[in-house]
């Protein structure tokens, strides 16, 4: 059976040590499409925690009864499931943020982070565990896209929350936006760097030879 | 049960489909009249954008009527200074049958020229006549739209508003910037001689400040001309529709 797990672990976890982008190296693809500005990437960090903790706790408490032959099709259905219904509510309720994250909020069904949790986590644990583990590792990939977001923006646009916060005396002086960071290739650059910066903090990270 | 059958198989397969289809559907329905009031608010604040009017000049209006910038208010205004909108048939007259708000552009466009109808707001801020116009078009990677606002000559542009589906930041996206919407104000769609020339977004401008309102060119955008290529023939490909329409309205005036 399961082995025990601390809830606050399960929390703790995927934020430094086990954290799904940088550690895992799941959902990549996202983190570099969304992070151009601040705001979408924390909505995208929420839905996916949403759709993360929901679908692991869904998923975990019907382990039992999954025929294994279809369990991946039935885990794609519930994850699909409620990636509508976020996106059908952040239509609704969020249209502008709606607009900007357009195909990504479809695409969280294919977000590797998702269907790794499940068969990693949610198949073997009980369900309030799972539902902790889908939340920890949201919030994981919501930090590193809110990192990347952040210094993506600030660089790239010179603002933070569409905000000007780069004084215009810079510009006078010469300071030139770096359009670069607009683009995805400068996304992989910086995940590459935030990657770089924990792995030289906590050494235990790093592959043995 | 045995779990590995067939049988269990396919009906934990034919439960599970059914509560997910049941949920969607309801939440859909649910949701379906927000969606719709989003996507009716988004084409009325676009549309006022285009004369002068942006968020931020209706909240000011708003807040000193005490009021708040939501859906009715955006509404009320809306119909405050757009009394009249017409369908109109290629030959410039209106087809009563149809309202012009209700028109998706995205179908539209896909329908023979006969069979389209072509939608234009008439507004009136404080005496002074515009004539708005949806635009629909094909940018680079996917569809881009916007609005373009004539001044009451019909040929004299107010202001214009872009959208697009998925141009590349920092570069196609641009064209939904300020800096890029305020070229276009005081260009002329016709020239001298009275015949239709749209707006060309040009590359070998040899005027980048835009000074000259009666070139009927604005600068392109550097390192996205196929995205510029799509807003000029989408400005060109949309308002020669209008032509006959206009030209009645020119007539009237000279």
């Amino acid at each position: 059976m399961a082995k025990k797990h601390k809830w606050q672990d399960l929390i703790k976890d995927p934020l430094n040590e086990n954290n799904p982008i940088t550690v895992q190296v799941l959902g990549i693809c996202s983190a570099l499409a969304i992070t151009v500005k601040l705001m979408p990437a924390i909505v995208m960090a929420l839905s996916v925690m949403v759709v993360l903790a929901f679908s692991n706790l869904i998923i975990s408490l019907i382990r039992n009864y999954i025929p294994n032959r279809i369990r991946i099709i039935v885990q794609l259905l519930v994850v699909a499931t409620l990636v509508i219904l976020v996106d059908q509510i952040l239509k609704a309720y969020a249209y502008d943020v709606s607009k900007q994250l357009s195909v990504f909020v479809g695409l969280i069904i294919t977000n590797c982070i998702v269907m790794g949790r499940l068969e990693a986590f949610a198949l073997a644990n009980k369900p309030l565990d799972s539902f902790l583990d889908g939340i920890g590792n949201g919030a994981g990939y919501g930090l590193i896209l809110i990192i990347v977001a952040f210094i993506r923006e600030l660089l790239g646009s010179g603002t933070l929350f569409d905000k000007q916060v780069i004084p215009q005396s810079f510009y006078d002086a010469g300071y030139v936006n770096n359009a670069m960071m607009l683009l995805p290739a400068m996304a992989l650059i910086t995940v590459g760097i935030v990657i770089w910066v924990q792995r030289s903090m906590y050494p235990q990270l790093t592959e043995k030879e | 049960m045995d779990r590995n059958s067939n049988i269990y198989t396919i009906l934990f397969a034919a439960v599970v489909v059914t509560v997910s289809a049941v949920l969607l559907a309801v939440a859909v329905m649910v949701l379906k009249p927000a969606q719709e009031r989003n996507k009716r608010q988004e084409k009325m604040t676009d549309i006022m954008y285009t004369i002068g009017l942006d968020k931020e000049a209706l909240s000011k209006k708003a807040a000193a009527e005490g009021k708040k910038l939501n859906y009715k208010v955006i509404e009320a205004y809306f119909n405050k200074y757009f009394t009249k909108q017409y369908a109109l048939k290629t030959d410039g007259s209106v087809d009563n049958t149809v309202k012009a708000f209700d028109i998706n552009m995205k179908a539209e466009i896909k329908k023979s020229e006969k069979k389209q109808r072509f939608p234009i707001y008439v507004g009136d801020v404080k005496g002074k006549k515009y004539y708005v116009i949806p635009l629909y078009g094909k940018g680079l990677w996917d569809d881009i739209w916007g609005y373009i606002a004539l001044e009451a000559d019909a040929n004299t542009v107010k202001g214009v508003k872009f959208g697009h589906k998925g141009e590349t930041p920092g570069l196609g996206a641009e064209i939904t910037k300020k800096w890029f919407e305020n070229q276009f104000a005081g260009e002329k769609i016709f020239d001298k001689d009275n015949s239709f020339k749209g707006i060309t977004l040009s590359k070998s401008n040899k005027d980048p400040e835009n000074t000259d309102k009666e070139d009927h060119e604005v600068d392109a955008i550097s390192g996205s001309t196929l995205t510029s290529n799509g807003v000029t023939n989408m400005i060109q490909e949309r308002l020669q529709h209008y032509v006959p329409f206009f030209n009645k309205i020119r007539q009237q005036k000279n």
